[in-house]
């Protein structure tokens, strides 16, 4: 693992995203009312919304475009057929920490 | 061979290695003790109780004199240690040297002071002593006015004794909820409802600026630049290692004094215990882990074996009437999962957290009794596999089934209290069905239970269930969503009568099975609670749709429209020629004359946003709302300025009534048109307000439709003069606020009240008034233009960071 450190958790907002350009297409970086940070791809495997716009409840996400909702754990959409890939981060003294191996990795795929 | 023992500080932590060290070896050292403060060992965290009066100091003291001669050891209380010598092995107190062969650091923490003008007015006190809780006592005599700074634990208790005291509390926190480390909102919400019920006033997201007072402290200053006065002021925002001895003497000192698990210091004869040591990056604060330290110390200072290991701590906070719990670790982490009950009626919340099925944290308000037991299991790691279903029922409900709502009411006894609101037990309830209420209206007639705030509504319907079996047939009611159990009729009505305030309130008292709702009953809630409680209760960007949070709308590729507002369709060449600049300077795709009689910018950049808006408000452009549930459109005609048809001045009227609507929030979206005869050219008969003007004066229509639905207004007044008109509007759209459900248009709510209800309302002159007002106090706060105030935030709306370059090499 190589952990970059991406912001501060206070840069984004509570219960909302900012993105993240990678050579894979924008990840969308969330951050939920306990303060749970996640990252995962921005791109809704439905039509492409931008998923860093949608309402963040829960430890969960919903898609702006057509209310896809996604377990930002897992990735998985719920009831539908589809889901995003999710890449670890961390927190560390109000650092968030993205893992830019597993981004490397898949852009190598 | 007996060996020269010095300790520094009897606090807790050196008071337990005492004890054990004469337990065991009474002849190993010959103990000398140092404190500053002139006493030996109490309680500290007893201090508490006696302030607020339950406890004397005799009650909590733990070593006394007669103990500390009885056990030989020599006292050097309100002595400070100033300096240490490890080469000469010395310790120099004021009154003189004492040599060692071991030394043992245990000068605990000193209270963190914010470092505000007027901190040392006299008057300003910290919470660590006996001394600082004698001259909170003796303040509290004179009452008057304290305000507590720091709403953690210590705050709280002191806040909770000054009232106690009689004395008038604020307390101010910097967060956005109480206990922040050890709570998470939920639990924090319940804990200040109990606090503001014994008289305390709350106010989080409060800085305080300066201390002022003439002499002694007179008032607080917030960075908000309000004043508090205050008669006493306790600074509780924390506490820091009180390594200054360590430090100067040489030894590793990071945040505190550096450790290893044996609680020796970088110099071998030098032992650190206690809140004043940094053990593998932790710091200390809670008593239980100090206890383990001392064990470790005293056992290694006898030649024993052991190791400190840093285990969970559990919170409870010492104020009579407050039960919170909270242990290991409630927050962080993906991969977690919560299991949440809530019991609305008792102010009971309890919070799980779990991950990879284990217990590793637990937040509990209102009945703590299974604390314990949940610490223990968090303790231990045990495998809550087979538990998971019912564990936060706690252990008596372990082994039995889960529990199915209708047998646990069948179970219930006759006398349990059903409606906590009047009082109605099970039995009058059951009585009432078996005598012919067969249906809730009836029940909540005969016996009023589930007639005054509802929450038992389920409850009883669940009576009526048991009792009539398949004679009953459940309400279809939709739920807003799956969770909670409520309509959006139920949730606005409750939030009104309960005078819920805050997201928190609404999940808590409304029992919502979710953390914090979801996309759908989210923003429902935020529009009733700002609709509601305009002051109270601020708009939450994050509960709204992208569109209303970026204040734009976003298009299928993900870029957005920028529509600025033309009053009433009229605009200017400086306004078209800044329209024009920025559609140049950003590159916009599509320009596009609107339908509502306005230039939509189509294709904008998401992070072009605030600098299109800034452009534009340069030339006096603000948002025209395009994407809000709000005030869309005024579309007027020429009216008398031109049209030789005109009977009133209609563009006049529709700027005037868009100027005053702008920026509201509604139900959904609002549009109105103004036509300056029946000729009808603004279209003004579908919309949701539309008035024609005549040569009598103004017809007011309400509730058209042209969307999905098309439907003609239908007439709510006719008035002769244009400030009527205004009144009528401007009442109409408050009365739709404070009734629709969340996503109704004003056509839908009008058909589900009836044109007559909304009618005889507004044609009562006081409550027109009343509506009117209520209007204008909630425009006091969002008649602002949000492209304005987005734009000073203009970083938020770039990526966080670019990591292409990174991910290619
Ligand atoms: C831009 C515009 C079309 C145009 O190019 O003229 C437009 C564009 C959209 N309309 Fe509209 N409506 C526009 C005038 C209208 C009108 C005519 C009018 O306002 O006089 C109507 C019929 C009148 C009415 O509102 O009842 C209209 C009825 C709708 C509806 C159906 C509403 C209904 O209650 O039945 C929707 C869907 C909704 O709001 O849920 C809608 C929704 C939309 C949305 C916001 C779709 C969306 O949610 O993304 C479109 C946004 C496009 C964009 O990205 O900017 N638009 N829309 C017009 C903007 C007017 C303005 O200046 O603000
Ligand atoms: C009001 C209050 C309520 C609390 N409630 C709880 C609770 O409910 N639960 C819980 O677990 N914990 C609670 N705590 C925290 C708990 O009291 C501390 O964790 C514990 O007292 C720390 O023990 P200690 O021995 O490290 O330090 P202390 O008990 O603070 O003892 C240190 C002693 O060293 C002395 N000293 C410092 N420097 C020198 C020097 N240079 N020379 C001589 N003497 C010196 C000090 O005067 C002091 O007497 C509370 C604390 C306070 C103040
Ligand atoms: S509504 Fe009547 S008065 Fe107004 S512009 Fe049209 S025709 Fe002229
Ligand atoms: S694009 Fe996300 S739900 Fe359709």
């Amino acid at each position: 693992m190589s952990w970059i450190d991406i912001c501060g958790t206070e840069d984004i907002p509570l219960r909302g995203a900012r993105t993240l350009k990678t050579a894979l297409g924008c990840v969308a970086v969330f951050r939920t009312a306990k303060d749970e940070v996640f990252a995962a791809s921005n791109t809704c495997p439905h039509k492409g919304g931008p998923l860093s716009e949608g309402i963040v409840h829960g430890q969960s996400v919903t898609c702006p475009l057509h209310n896809w909702v996604f377990d930002l754990n897992t990735g998985q959409a719920q009831g539908e057929d589809g889901s995003i890939a999710t890449f670890p981060v961390r927190v560390e003294a109000g650092r968030v920490l993205i893992d830019a191996a597993k981004l490397l990795a898949r852009s190598a795929a | 061979m007996t060996q020269k023992l010095v300790i520094i500080g009897a606090g807790m932590a050196s008071g337990r290695v005492i004890e054990q060290l004469v337990e065991t070896s009474p002849e190993a050292f010959d103990i000398t003790l140092f404190n500053a403060e002139p006493r030996g060992n109490y309680n500290r965290i007893m201090l508490s109780p006696v302030l607020s009066g339950e406890q004397t100091y005799a009650d909590i003291v733990t070593h006394d004199d007669d103990w500390y001669a009885a056990h030989g050891v020599t006292c050097r209380f309100g002595e400070h240690v100033v300096r240490l010598d490890p080469e000469m092995k010395l310790v120099e107190g004021q009154n003189g040297c004492a040599p060692y062969d071991k030394l043992i650091i245990a000068t605990g923490s000193a209270p963190f002071i914010i470092p505000v003008p007027g901190k040392e007015l006299p008057g300003v006190i910290t919470y660590r002593d006996l001394d600082d809780t004698n001259a909170m006592i003796e303040a509290a005599d004179k009452g008057g006015a304290a305000v507590v700074i720091g709403g953690g634990l210590l705050g709280l208790e002191a806040a909770a004794g000054l009232a106690e005291r009689g004395m008038d509390v604020t307390v101010l926190h910097l967060m956005g909820h109480l206990m922040e480390r050890q709570l998470d909102e939920a639990a924090g919400y319940l804990l200040r409802k109990d606090l503001e019920g014994r008289g305390i006033t709350i106010r989080t997201q409060a800085s305080t600026k300066a201390i002022i007072g003439d002499g002694r402290v007179e008032a607080v200053l917030l960075e908000s630049g309000e004043t508090l006065p205050a008669d006493l002021v306790v600074m509780a925002v924390g506490i820091r290692p009180e390594t200054r001895l360590a430090t100067d003497a040489g030894l590793t000192v990071a945040r505190g004094i550096d450790v290893n698990a044996q609680m020796q210091t970088s110099d071998p004869d030098i032992y650190a215990v206690g809140e004043c040591v940094e053990f593998d990056g932790h710091l200390f604060g809670l008593v239980a882990p100090l206890y383990d330290q001392a064990k470790v110390l005293a056992r290694t200072l006898l030649g024993g074996r052991d190791a400190f290991v840093v285990k969970d701590t559990a919170t409870k906070l010492k104020v009579t009437g407050c039960n919170l719990f909270s242990a290991g670790d409630f927050a962080d982490g993906p991969g977690r999962e919560d299991i949440v009950l809530r019991d609305p009626a008792k102010g009971i919340y309890k919070r799980l957290v779990i991950e990879e099925d284990r217990l590793v944290g637990a937040v509990m308000y209102g009945d703590t009794a299974d604390g314990n037991w949940f610490f223990q299991l968090i303790k231990d790691g045990t495998e809550i596999d087979e538990l998971r279903e019912t564990l936060i029922f706690g252990p008596a409900f372990q082994g039995s089934a889960t529990a199915d709502p209708l047998s646990a009411v069948a179970a219930l006894p006759r006398e349990a209290e059903i409606c906590g609101c009047n009082g109605i037990c099970k039995g009058t309830i059951v009585d009432a069905i078996n005598a012919g209420a067969t249906e809730l209206g009836a029940v909540r007639a005969t016996t009023k239970a589930s007639a005054s705030c509802g929450t038992c509504t389920g409850l009883v319907e669940q009576l009526l269930q048991v009792t009539l079996g398949d004679d009953f047939a459940m309400p279809t009611a939709q739920p807003i969503c799956g969770c909670c159990d409520f309509t959006h009729e139920d949730v606005r009505r409750l939030i009104k009568s309960q005078e819920l305030k805050s997201q928190e309130a609404v999940w808590q008292e409304l029992g919502w099975k979710t953390r914090n709702g979801c996309h759908v009953c989210r923003p429902a809630v935020n529009f009733y609670l700002l609709a509601d409680w305009p002051l109270e209760y601020r708009d939450d960007p994050q509960s709204r749709f992208v569109n209303e949070r970026k204040h734009a709308n976003i298009q299928k590729d993900g870029t957005f429209s920028v529509v600025p507002r033309m009053w009433g369709g009229i605009t200017n060449p400086t306004e078209l020629r800044a329209i024009a600049d920025a559609a140049e300077k950003y590159d916009v795709p599509t320009v596009k004359v609107t339908g509502g009689q306005r230039i939509d910018l189509l294709g904008v950049k998401g992070e072009d946003l605030p600098h299109i808006w800034a452009d534009l408000n340069r030339a006096g452009l603000v948002s025209g709302h395009a994407y809000s549930k709000g005030l869309r459109t005024v579309k007027t005609c020429v009216g008398t300025d031109h049209c030789r048809f005109g009977t009133q001045d209609s563009t006049g009227l529709g700027i005037k009534l868009e100027q005053i609507l702008w920026g509201a929030w509604t139900p959904h979206k609002v549009k109105l048109g103004v036509s300056g005869c029946p000729r009808n050219c603004a279209e003004a008969t579908c919309k949701d307000v539309g008035i024609v003007c005549v040569d009598s004066g103004y017809q007011v229509g309400v509730a058209g439709a042209a969307g999905m639905d098309v439907k003609e207004t239908e007439r709510l007044v006719d008035v002769p003069t244009e400030a009527e008109a205004i009144e009528w509007t401007t009442a109409f759209v408050q009365l739709y606020r404070e009734n629709a459900r969340y996503l109704d248009r004003p056509y839908k709510w009008v058909a589900k009240v009836g044109l007559d209800w909304v009618r005889d309302r507004l044609a009562d002159a006081d409550e027109r008034a009343r509506l009117v007002a209520a209007f204008e106090l909630s425009q006091s706060i969002y008649r602002v233009d949000p492209w304005a105030e987005h734009a000073r935030q203009a970083e938020r709306f770039q990526p966080l960071a670019d990591l292409t370059l990174e991910a290619a090499e």
